[in-house]
């Protein structure tokens, strides 16, 4: 393949992985690594690097938007900030110490679960209001935002936050230990546990992991994984992606939203399985 | 500061601190947009259409980064014209841009009078750079 052909493709797959990482909260992973390993033929460590480049990426370039348009909330995310930074430390002080083929498994039955919650509540376009508790008061998590779709200012109150930190932790660990997965499991605890709006869940999430990447980032610059020439192109295509994405996110509908995450979350349950099964 | 006080933070929206952390994020992706897409428009203009080490390159696991990782050298290098170096100097910029997220929000929180968040996120500033120093001594 040719040098233009290979920068044309790797950009356009990029777009859209932008567009899903911006819309759903994930860093986009789930589109590049099977797109530059088995149709690009790049060694997998190649495309872990472009990846972490990847989540960064969108992270940073939908939160100019997100966080403008008050769909971050930025007090949830910065003390969600702390399990997550501290899981991915204990993930990666970790790797070589656990057997990674387990964790995938547990990740995968519990992404597979939560597929299966996140069906259930296919219908919820915002959470039924309820009263604040302790915690949230005490920690001012209340926000609000004008959803476009509805048309109308939206007012919320996160609920069991302490639950939500060992889950935050843990997603932080497996995105340490296994490089994956952490974006899913932060809408998920935003959306199952603190039942945030989907909206709002899925913007916390994307101001989050580029956080959490960042520190994984550093050590892959150091190793030579990331490779300019494939890192160029994704970088710049998913910037482009995150922002037509910021755009979608705010003229659909929340429940259209659900819909599209139902399938993504079934597909990395099973990829995760079957990295645990196969190896 | 005495300002924060009136209204109850609760029912406020952090409007100067959201405004504060959009624009800081937007310099960063702006600034590492215009230098990836420099040093790749280079390394076109100076390989020409083929860029012929695609193939030879990708396809096996990295032996040494293809780019300087001491700070002081990618400058030089990007300086000279590098691209390599150059895209890599953007890379760098666009992986920063959260750190210095974290970092500016410590000041805009103390600012806003709130030093229980200021405090939050000095943690997650400095477990952030625990990491840095973690992965750096683990390489």
């Amino acid at each position: 393949m040719s040098g233009i052909a290979f920068v044309l493709v790797t950009f356009l797959s990029s777009v859209l992985a932008g567009i899903v990482g911006a819309l759903l909260g994930l860093g986009g992973g789930v589109v590049m690594v099977p797109v530059l390993t088995l149709f690009l033929g790049v060694h997998i460590y190649y495309a872990i690097g472009a990846s972490i480049v990847s989540v960064i990426a969108t992270s940073s370039g939908a939160a100019v938007a997100y966080v403008r348009d008050r769909l971050t909330n930025l007090r949830v995310g910065m003390l969600l900030e702390m399990a997550t930074t501290t899981g991915a430390i204990a993930g990666a002080l970790l790797i070589g110490i656990v057997n990674p083929r387990w964790l995938f498994v547990i990740f995968g039955l519990v992404l597979l679960y939560s597929a299966v919650q996140m069906f259930q509540k296919r219908k919820e376009e915002l959470p039924l209001p309820i009263e604040p508790d302790g915690f949230t008061r005490r920690f001012r998590l209340r926000g609000s935002y004008y959803d476009q779709a509805l048309g109308r200012e939206v007012t919320y109150e996160p609920t069991h936050v302490a639950f939500a930190f060992p889950a935050m932790f843990g997603a932080g660990l497996i995105s340490g230990l296994l490089g994956i997965g952490s974006g899913a499991f932060k809408v998920l605890a935003m959306d199952l546990i603190m039942r945030l709006p989907i909206k709002v869940s899925s913007a916390t999430s994307n101001f989050m992991i580029g956080v959490t990447a960042a520190a994984s980032a550093g050590i892959y610059f150091l190793r030579g994984y990331i490779e300019p020439f494939v890192a160029a192109p994704v970088a710049l295509g998913v910037l482009v992606g995150a922002f037509l994405g910021t755009r979608i996110m705010v003229r659909i509908r929340g429940v259209a939203l659900r819909y599209l995450f139902v399938p993504v979350l079934a597909i990395l349950a099973l990829e995760m399985l079957a990295r645990g099964i196969w190896g | 500061m005495a300002q924060g006080k009136e209204n109850p933070p609760a029912a406020k929206p952090l409007g100067e601190m959201e405004v504060a952390v959009s624009r800081i994020l937007r310099i960063g992706v702006l600034t590492s947009t215009v230098v990836i897409a420099f040093g790749l428009l280079l390394l076109f203009l100076r390989d020409g259409l083929a860029v012929a080490h695609v193939s030879q390159v990708l396809h096996a696991p990295p032996t040494a980064p293809a780019y300087p990782v001491s700070p002081g050298e990618l400058l030089r290098e990007s300086v000279r014209g590098n691209p390599a170096a150059i895209i890599a100097l953007g890379l760098v910029l666009l992986i920063a841009t959260p750190v210095l997220r974290v970092a500016a929000s410590v000041f805009l929180f103390l600012r806003e009078g709130d030093r229980l968040y200021a405090g939050i996120t000095l943690f997650v500033l400095v477990v952030l750079l625990l990491s840095f120093v973690l992965g750096e001594a683990g390489v």
